[in-house]
């Protein structure tokens, strides 16, 4: 009974809970034995509290008893990033900084699922703040990959990808500020999307890089990625850079999953040295499949865009560098050294070199040098002017394409350790997700087949102009269609950790 | 040449409030060289006259109506403070005794 519903996609288990035949003390009991079950391997969950999940699934039911009008994934159980606040839960960003804090307010996206129904089941692992490529840089241990625990769940939203990946959960939050949800989706064969910039609110989420970071989207399969997206997505008065615009049809789109007449274009800059083989062949695959299901592909170039990396590791840990100053050790969170002697500087350098990690002390301080006099037009001013560059090359394509498309990543999941003391290997793990991040776009990863070198997920990027989201729903869904149709069933299947 | 010398790290955790050891300003002036010397990358990528964005969004300036709205209590606001006093934060000295 239980794997029966944690193998249900969340479309079909809230379908099964509203029509009776399931309860969500139900689901969340299938969920939170599962978790039991495998999280020791895998380690995806930060904070589970059984009795507390179960007394959310308890409530829900009685709001249905009640009578209450619940939306299409009422009593589906979720797990957030870590880096959402939680009135109820402990909320660390994966770092020794916060050990222990319980926000005192619920951020936008977590009241919002709450009142839509959702369980959650417990809070996810993540690099540090939110600052990495492979969940290694959380103060909490490693997450692994469900399709090879020696390998990286992808980051910094490892946990929720893996969480989803090993069916810990059927759905997951993540937040995506150079790639983050993207390259775990792409890593361990989910879907997961970065929705346009001011779509889905920043309020409650700790702050990283506050002009590229997105609330977003992890699910096995692209419509419930979709109704994720519409269940959390909207305007948000509590943040200022909120968009106040209807949320594009990203459901609908899912459900069309047709892409006959779609204007495609392959941008040209991501592909050659680095790529992995098996990745360019599977990208290269699913460009002719698509070609093959009516839509008009050609070859685009975005020049800037080979500068995207080096501007966003300008821009990120400036951005950061700023906001992580808030982590003072007066108001809340750690405190070192606080002996009567010490004056507060000294043990905010005291406390502040002891609770963050050494990831998020790098970005500080490249951070405050490309901020400080002398630097500041060199680095942050140039890498600013870049992104204008990228976005102009992307206005260009989109005058002539509906969607660019590449690989979401160069590999697939690299072996834990490869390149956690070696920055740069690791920045380029997000090469080819940047550049969306720093325009405010659209863009989602959908599985596109296993590399034959390694049998790992392949991720396939669809990028769309700001508000125009559904676009990405529509060629993902066709996409993961045909590709079922064709191996029989859903990629996740063969996975070591499938259901 | 290197991009960053350990002198400047140094200068820079003191700006950052960081307070470093002796190793991790090795490590971190040896790496941050590295990282500087390639992102600077973007300086040949925006020569020319080019406006800087600093967001995505053709936003400024907004403001919500200003309406009275529950916000935190006194507790809450001081639910996970380090140390509390009389209702307040408590915080280490913030001025030397001669000053």
């Amino acid at each position: 009974m239980s794997s029966d519903l944690i193998r249900l996609s969340a479309a079909e288990l809230g379908a099964a809970i509203a029509r009776g035949e399931a309860g969500a003390v139900d689901a969340a009991t299938a969920y939170l034995d599962r978790i039991a079950e495998v999280d020791g391997d895998v380690n995806a969950f930060l904070h589970v509290d059984r009795e507390a999940t179960l007394a959310q699934a308890r409530a829900v039911d009685e709001r249905r008893a009640a009578g209450e009008e619940l939306g299409p994934l009422a009593g589906v159980p979720i797990a957030h990033k870590d880096v959402f606040t939680t009135e109820d839960m402990p909320t660390t960003a994966a770092s020794k900084i916060l050990e222990g804090w319980l926000p005192p307010y619920d951020a936008t996206v977590t009241a919002r699922l709450r009142k839509a129904g959702l369980v959650i089941l417990g809070k996810t692992n993540m690099d540090e703040f939110a600052m990495g490529s492979s969940t290694e840089n959380s103060a909490y241990g490693v997450t692994r990959n469900p399709w090879d625990t020696g390998r990286i769940p992808g980051g910094s939203s490892g946990g929720s990808s893996a969480a989803v990946a090993a069916f810990e959960a059927p759905l997951a939050t993540g937040t995506d500020t150079g790639g983050s949800i993207r390259q775990p989706a792409a890593v361990c064969g989910l879907v997961g999307a970065k929705p346009t910039y001011g779509s889905s609110s920043r309020y409650g989420l700790i702050a990283f890089a506050s002009s590229l970071d997105t609330p977003g989207p992890f699910a096995r399969d692209v419509l419930d990625a979709a109704l994720l997206h519409e269940a959390f997505s909207g305007h948000d008065p509590r943040d200022s850079t909120s968009i106040d615009a209807p949320v594009p049809p990203v459901v609908d789109a899912a459900r069309r999953a047709d892409v006959a007449g779609l204007r495609i274009g392959v941008v040209k800059q991501f592909a050659g040295e680095g790529y992995q083989p098996g990745v360019l062949q599977r990208f290269q695959e699913s460009v002719e499949l698509l070609e093959s299901l009516g839509a008009k592909v050609v070859e685009v170039s975005c020049p800037s865009f080979d500068a995207a990396l080096a501007a966003y590791y300008l821009i990120a840990p400036s951005e950061a560098s700023s906001n992580l100053a808030r982590f003072d050790a007066m108001r809340y969170g750690l405190r070192v050294g606080d002996d009567g002697t010490r004056s507060a500087e000294e043990v905010m350098a005291l406390t502040r070199a002891e609770g963050f990690g050494p990831e998020v002390k790098r970005r500080i301080i490249l951070g405050t040098y490309a901020l400080s006099s002398g630097y500041y037009d060199a680095y942050y001013g140039s890498a600013q002017q870049v992104r204008t560059l990228i976005k102009r090359d992307f206005e260009a394509a989109f005058a002539n394409v509906d969607v660019l498309v590449s690989p979401t990543t160069p590999t697939t999941a690299f072996p834990l350790g490869e390149r956690s003391d070696d920055p740069m290997a690791m920045y380029l793990a997000d090469l080819c997700t940047i550049p969306t991040n720093l325009a405010g776009n659209a863009a989602l990863s959908v599985p596109c087949g296993l590399a034959p070198e390694d049998g790992l997920p392949v991720g396939l990027q669809i990028m769309a102009p700001a508000l125009a989201d559904d676009r990405t729903y529509r060629v993902g869904a066709a996409v993961e269609a045909a590709l079922r149709d064709r191996s029989g069933g859903p990629l996740l299947a063969g996975s070591p950790y499938a259901v | 040449m290197s991009a960053i010398t350990r002198d400047e790290v140094a200068h820079l955790a003191r700006l950052s409030r960081l307070a470093l050891n002796e190793d991790e300003l090795d490590h971190l002036a040896a790496q941050l060289d590295e990282i500087i010397s390639a992102v600077a990358k973007v300086q040949e990528a925006a020569e020319g006259d080019i406006p800087p964005s600093s967001h995505a969004l053709p936003l400024t300036n907004v403001y919500r109506p200003d309406e009275v709205r529950p916000g935190l209590t006194p507790e809450q606001a001081l639910s996970g403070a380090p140390a509390v006093e009389d209702q307040r934060f408590r915080v280490p000295q913030i001025l030397g005794e001669e000053e």
